[in-house]
């Protein structure tokens, strides 16, 4: 009980690092997703196969090595100097962007083979049927995957802290190295992720409500 | 009918030319971004022929075969162990007695929700405190922290695939068990647990797939698997007054893709085979990891949806 009243702003640090890391790779991802399972449906060959290359080699990739090269080798690339929440927001999107895509395509084939059919015939493009048609319908059968796959990026985030980014296994592991018991930490850590991961189900529960239409 | 085709009509002469010229513009670009990374490495050294002549290094092999092997020894003890667990924790789910029933339930949802890095490092603290009575000698600590803490989780995650595939075999095969007169026991270990092995197995190695991914995450706490010496030596080796990290992260990239396509494949190879047979309950899609599985509820893994094709 009293790592957590005495560190109350390490572990309210730790949470918000969390929440953050969890968002803006959440964001990454869900744009990179949606980009990439476009590619993967285009009438276009080398951006099908660029789609996926992306998704079997980011798919069966340890989350870990992603933050090797997001560390070591990004830097060298791009200037270095990036800070580390940067790289670790890179790696998570990345990752993450690999199982959106699959989940976002997979959306893509539950919808009714004459809405795109439909779209084609009165002259709509693939971007307008896309767009306008099919992403909008397939959004209903994506959410409850997404709902999962951000509850994973949330536990992922914590191989951040691992690579000096304060969050909160980044603050478990200061204040064990500082010698307080370490069942309690683990408890106050548990609690924490708890709150995130119920928090981001009933959010999507709520979305899931909202978007449920009779079809 | 595959969804791709139907997303866009068969193009006509005009829409051909358009396309080739988005095909050159397409493979232009990530061409152009691919080479951007290569100068951008090539000029920091990375390609030189010296820096990846230390392949050549009797040394450096010994310390790749050896992560790798410490990696396959963590994975095949944990993968063991984990679906042990899941075994005993779905059948203590589905128990009648509720205690046995709660205990289950909490302990599936604790460790679910909890990262598996954490775990890790929770229990690794606890081993290296309790060294002395646990009887831990040198890697040992990490070994076993590694392994409980892959087993805590994917066999909490297993139990839950296991749980849905139980639910999906038909409630005539239990009832007739128990008209032949079987014990609850019986008509598990013998009925139920079978079938669902049977017809989860798919999503049963798409999870040993994660675990395999997950033994990397040994890294943290110090086990010499082969992401850890990949690191190491990248972190000692000097050529030129650079360190080989793009060449060192290419070569165990590959190991690691290469294994866990390995197990992808022969989930897929499975599942084509479960296909093929006319009885018992549906075999599951592979490639849908349950890795990503709610941490509260579980909406059914059983795929309902038409599940993508894996690659």
């Amino acid at each position: 009980m009293n790592v957590l009243l005495d560190h109350l702003p390490e572990f309210r640090d730790g949470f918000l690092g969390t929440l953050s890391i969890t968002a803006a790779s959440a964001a990454l991802a869900l744009v990179l997703g949606i980009l990439i399972a476009g590619f993967r449906v285009s009438p276009i060959p080398p951006l099908r196969a660029f789609g996926t290359g992306w998704v079997m080699l980011l798919r069966n990739t340890p989350l870990t090595l992603l933050f090797l090269v997001a560390f070591f080798v990004v830097p060298q690339i791009l200037f270095p100097g990036t800070s580390p929440f940067m790289l670790a927001t890179l790696a998570l999107g990345f990752y993450t962007s690999s199982f959106v895509c699959e989940a976002v395509r997979s959306g893509i084939n539950t919808v009714p083979l004459g809405q795109a059919e439909a779209a084609r015939s009165i002259g709509m493009t693939f971007l307008q049927t896309l767009r306008l048609i099919i992403l909008p319908q397939a959004t209903r059968t994506v959410v409850p995957p997404l709902s999962s796959i951000f509850i994973a990026l949330t536990k992922n985030s914590a191989v951040a802290g691992a690579f000096s980014n304060t969050e909160l296994f980044n603050i478990s592991k200061l204040l064990s190295d500082r010698g307080f018991a370490i069942g309690w930490i683990f408890l106050w850590i548990a609690l924490a992720y708890l709150i995130i991961t119920f928090a981001i189900s009933g959010l999507f529960r709520l979305l899931e409500r909202r978007l449920e239409v009779a079809r | 009918m595959s969804s791709s085709s139907v997303l866009y009509d068969a193009p006509g002469p005009k829409t051909r030319v358009r396309n080739r010229i988005y095909t050159v513009a397409g493979s232009l670009a990530v061409l152009g971004a691919l080479v951007f990374v290569v100068l951008r490495l090539n000029d920091k050294g990375q390609f030189a022929p010296e820096m990846w002549n230390i392949f050549n290094n009797a040394g450096v092999r010994t310390n790749i075969r050896d992560g790798v092997l410490m990696t396959l020894q963590a994975f095949a003890v944990g993968a063991v162990l984990s679906l042990v667990l899941g075994v005993l924790l779905a059948v203590g789910r589905l128990s009648d007695h509720k205690p046995v029933r709660w205990f289950a339930t909490g302990f599936i949802e604790l460790f679910r929700a909890v990262p598996l890095l954490i775990t890790i490092y929770v229990l690794w603290v606890l081993f290296l405190a309790n060294r002395g009575t646990l009887g831990f000698s040198g890697e040992g600590t990490q070994f076993w922290a590694l392994v409980i803490g892959l087993t805590v989780y994917n066999g909490s995650v297993q139990a839950e695939v296991l749980r849905a595939g139980i639910n999906a075999v038909p409630k005539g095969q239990s009832e007739a068990a128990y008209a032949l007169g079987m014990r609850k026991a019986q008509v598990m270990l013998t009925v139920l647990v079978p079938q669902a092995v049977r017809s989860m197995l798919p999503t049963i190695i798409s999870q040993l797939v994660v675990t395999l991914k997950d033994t990397s995450l040994g890294y943290v706490i110090t086990y010499q698997e082969l992401l850890f010496a990949i690191r190491q030596m990248a972190g000692n080796i000097t050529v030129n007054e650079e360190n080989p990290y793009v060449p060192m992260i290419i070569v165990g990239g590959a190991i690691y893709v290469a294994m866990c396509l390995l197990l992808s494949a022969l989930a897929n190879w499975i599942e084509r085979r479960g296909r093929r047979a006319k009885t018992g309950i549906d075999v599951a899609g592979a490639g849908e990891p349950v890795t990503a599985a709610d941490a509260l509820e579980v909406a059914d893994p059983v795929p309902g949806g038409p599940a993508g094709r894996q690659n």
